[in-house]
């Protein structure tokens, strides 16, 4: 869908106008992330991370590329081979310290847009499918990104290797059978190491699939704001070029200062020093935990510690490690629902005090259950991922609704034109009570 | 309808965790007694504050200190560990000529193939091979050494929390058990075959002190080889094993970022400029 008032393509020579006919893709591309693609004028620095997350994916793909010609998926030289990147390969250590690095940056930037899409609640109608299909996009990046940090093979790759696919034997009688199945075997070696392989290569292009349903899902309605009020004229919208590539391209440079910073001169920071130890069946690491962006669900997969039994009679009916199982998928697949738990019609968190409070408690929510998924499972990390775990859940699952019927929202503004500029006289709706009168 | 599914899950795990705080015993392990301190959270310590020349964003690689390094790990190391990431051409790096690579490799005898026979020989390394491991398989390596199987140290810094540093300070670290140590904790009393090392993580290390004696490596540049200069020099040249292309990694970081930040500069300055266009205007 495309606003009225929406600039049009017009080719400007021969041979675009021969394109234009035969395959309109500049066209296409003009009305994606050009000047044809009205955007709302009031968007602020948190909107730019979806061009981002788009950033980051294609720096994965082509570092991941590069890498992929120089790797080999066998567990008796792939931890040689990293190395071999790492000293011989003209800039491997650039393309494997960007690759791994990437990841890291590629997840902060994806939390801060889902965060984005929590406080504004971008997940309402009418842009529930877009919803839907980022956190389709985030639990695709999970999977890469799992078995991304296998292939190198060290210390930490194996026995992360091992805590995940073991979750899958925690399932009641499929369970043993579907974890040496995924794995090949009864513990990650050859097999699993290839299949990994094979995947952290496809995934990222499903990604990319997915990522282009997101995109087309968002031109439909077009682009939510921070007022969440949808827009009413020309005078509330921009046109993507040059407005938004302007500030894109400088929330871009900002951006890869930050990540060179890292890739330059902290390279290892985000890393485990385990995984520059080959991996090794017999010997198992003091601390086994995953790469710093999976620490919130694993400390809801650990929260997890009492078998459920029948009271007095000693028979379990869930062992306490499948309920952990099934908490930690629970806690994204509930962002599945998201659209229809939040009723509030009114979109920004700015114009809801209730709903304000509890976003900022459930962030601190969220802080906890960083700090216990990277530390030691015992006391207190223990009590707390456990309370953190509970809160979690009833946030999405009883604050949400509860909030969303009780709340008295502030005052919206009459549009996007008159939140920025206190008037809108321009308006083709309608006039704002202020001007009527 | 979801909602009301949600409402009633909700509060099925609200009830769950609620029943669970009334099972007796259930915080006892909170609020009870911890379990006594093990004596490696006591008497560990942190590395000790050393600075390398490569340290920073404009540090330097040190070639004379990396070449002393190389003799110490030569002399004293590789008894024991391999060096098995390296290869030989790369110490043209820290500022051997050809000539010189050529005779360290020979040096080494390396895995390989009697051309008339065919049957497995030794023969002395060339510039293409890398450092060779002193024992024949890992069953050699734990067989002569207690059992404890001396690891490669080609990544020993990155492997390790603390870097080099921490490499200096278990080299400098060994010492005598601390009485209060024995006294306390008895059950942490070095083991036959292990050493008392506050810098190990679990204080008790398989490995011998490998630097006892001032002089044990005869430096050719007339350093004088002390204990704690023959570690610095041995933990320098070991991270130069584990990442011989930090200083070209600094370097090109320092210029890159010089330009992002001017690229960044420009854009903020677009940025301003198209925006200004409508500021305040409808």
């Amino acid at each position: 869908m495309s606003f009225p008032w929406a600039k049009q393509y017009e080719p400007a020579n021969d041979f675009t106008k021969f394109l234009d006919e035969k395959l309109p893709l500049p066209r296409f591309v003009y009305n994606a992330v050009g000047a044809g693609y009205p955007v709302p004028r009031n968007l602020n620095y948190f909107w730019n991370f979806g061009v981002l997350a788009g950033f980051c994916l294609v720096l994965q793909i082509i570092t991941g590329v590069v890498l992929a010609m120089h790797y080999a998926a066998d567990a008796t030289v792939a931890f040689d081979k990293v190395e071999h990147i790492m000293r011989d390969v003209n800039y491997g250590w650039l393309m494997r310290y960007a690759h791994a690095n990437g990841a890291s940056f590629f997840f902060m930037v994806i939390y801060l847009h889902i965060f984005r899409g929590f406080f504004y609640s971008s997940y309402k109608a009418p842009r529930e499918m877009i919803w839907l299909l980022g956190v389709t996009i985030f639990l695709l990046m999970m999977a890469t990104a799992f078995m991304g940090y296998v292939l190198p093979w060290g210390q930490m790759s194996f026995w992360g290797a091992k805590v995940i696919t073991g979750l899958f034997g925690a399932i009641p009688l499929v369970g043993e059978p579907l974890q040496i199945w995924l794995l090949g075997g009864y513990a990650p070696d050859d097999a699993a190491l290839n299949r990994f392989f094979s995947l952290h290569f496809l995934l990222p292009f499903v990604i990319a699939g997915v990522v282009i349903l997101h995109i087309w899902a968002l031109h439909i309605p077009g682009s939510s704001n921070p007022t969440g009020v949808e827009i009413k004229s020309e005078s509330d919208t921009v046109p993507f070029h040059p407005y938004y590539t302007a500030k894109d391209g400088f929330g871009l440079g900002v951006f890869l200062i930050l990540f060179s910073i890292v890739v330059f001169y902290l390279p290892t920071m985000l890393g485990h020093a385990e995984n520059y130890i080959p991996a090794n069946p017999l010997s198992t690491p003091a601390l086994i935990v995953p790469e710093w962006y999976f620490y919130p669900f694993y400390a809801i997969l650990r929260a997890f510690t009492i078998d459920v039994t029948i009271p007095f009679t000693g028979i379990v009916l869930i062992k306490a490690q499948l309920l952990g199982v099934i908490a930690m998928f629970a806690s994204i697949l509930i962002w599945f629902f998201l659209p229809w738990l939040d009723k509030s019609p009114v979109r920004s968190g700015h114009y809801r005090p209730l709903f304000r409070k509890f976003f900022y408690v459930f962030l601190l929510c969220m802080a906890i259950l960083f700090v216990c998924g990277g530390a030691p499972a015992y006391e207190p990390y223990i009590m707390l991922s456990q309370i953190a775990t509970a809160y979690y859940f009833l946030h999405f699952l009883v604050i949400l609704p509860i909030v969303s019927s009780i709340e008295q929202p502030k005052e919206l503004p009459f549009s996007i034109t008159e939140a920025v500029l206190g008037k809108d006289d321009k308006s083709v709706l309608d006039k704002p009570a202020a001007a009527k009168a | 309808m979801i909602r009301i599914g949600a409402l009633a899950l909700g509060f099925f795990f609200f009830a769950t965790v609620i029943f669970w705080s009334f099972i007796p015993g259930a915080y006892t392990h909170f609020f009870g007694e911890h379990p006594p301190k093990a004596a490696e959270k006591v008497f560990h310590l942190e590395p000790k504050d050393v600075s390398f020349s490569f340290d920073g964003p404009f540090g330097s690689w040190d070639a004379q200190q990396l070449q002393r390094g190389l003799k110490v790990y030569k002399e004293t190391c590789a008894a024991c560990h391999s060096l098995e990431q390296v290869s030989f051409r790369s110490l043209s790096e820290i500022g051997y000529t050809e000539a010189e690579v050529k005779a360290i490799a020979a040096e080494f005898t390396v895995p390989g193939v009697n051309p008339d026979t065919g049957e497995a020989e030794g023969r002395p390394g060339l510039p293409t091979d890398k450092f060779p491991s002193p024992y024949a398989n890992d069953i050699a390596a734990a067989a002569a050494n207690n059992n404890a199987i001396p690891p490669d140290l080609s990544l020993m810094p990155k492997a390790r929390k603390g870097g080099a540093p921490y490499i200096y300070s278990l080299l400098t670290g060994y010492q005598d058990p601390p009485a209060e140590l024995l006294q306390k904790y008895p059950e942490a009393k070095p083991g036959p075959g292990l050493n008392y090392n506050p810098y190990f993580k679990n204080l008790n290390i398989a490995m011998v002190a490998p630097l006892t004696v001032d002089g044990q490596v005869t430096y050719d540049d007339g350093t004088e080889a002390t204990v704690d200069q023959m570690a610095k020099d041995v933990s320098a040249f070991l991270s130069w094993t584990a990442e011989p292309t930090m200083i070209e990694r600094k370097r090109t970081g320092f210029w890159w970022i010089g330009f992002l930040i001017f690229a960044t500069i420009l854009a903020y300055l677009s940025k301003k400029q198209v925006w200004s266009s409508i500021k305040g205007k409808d």
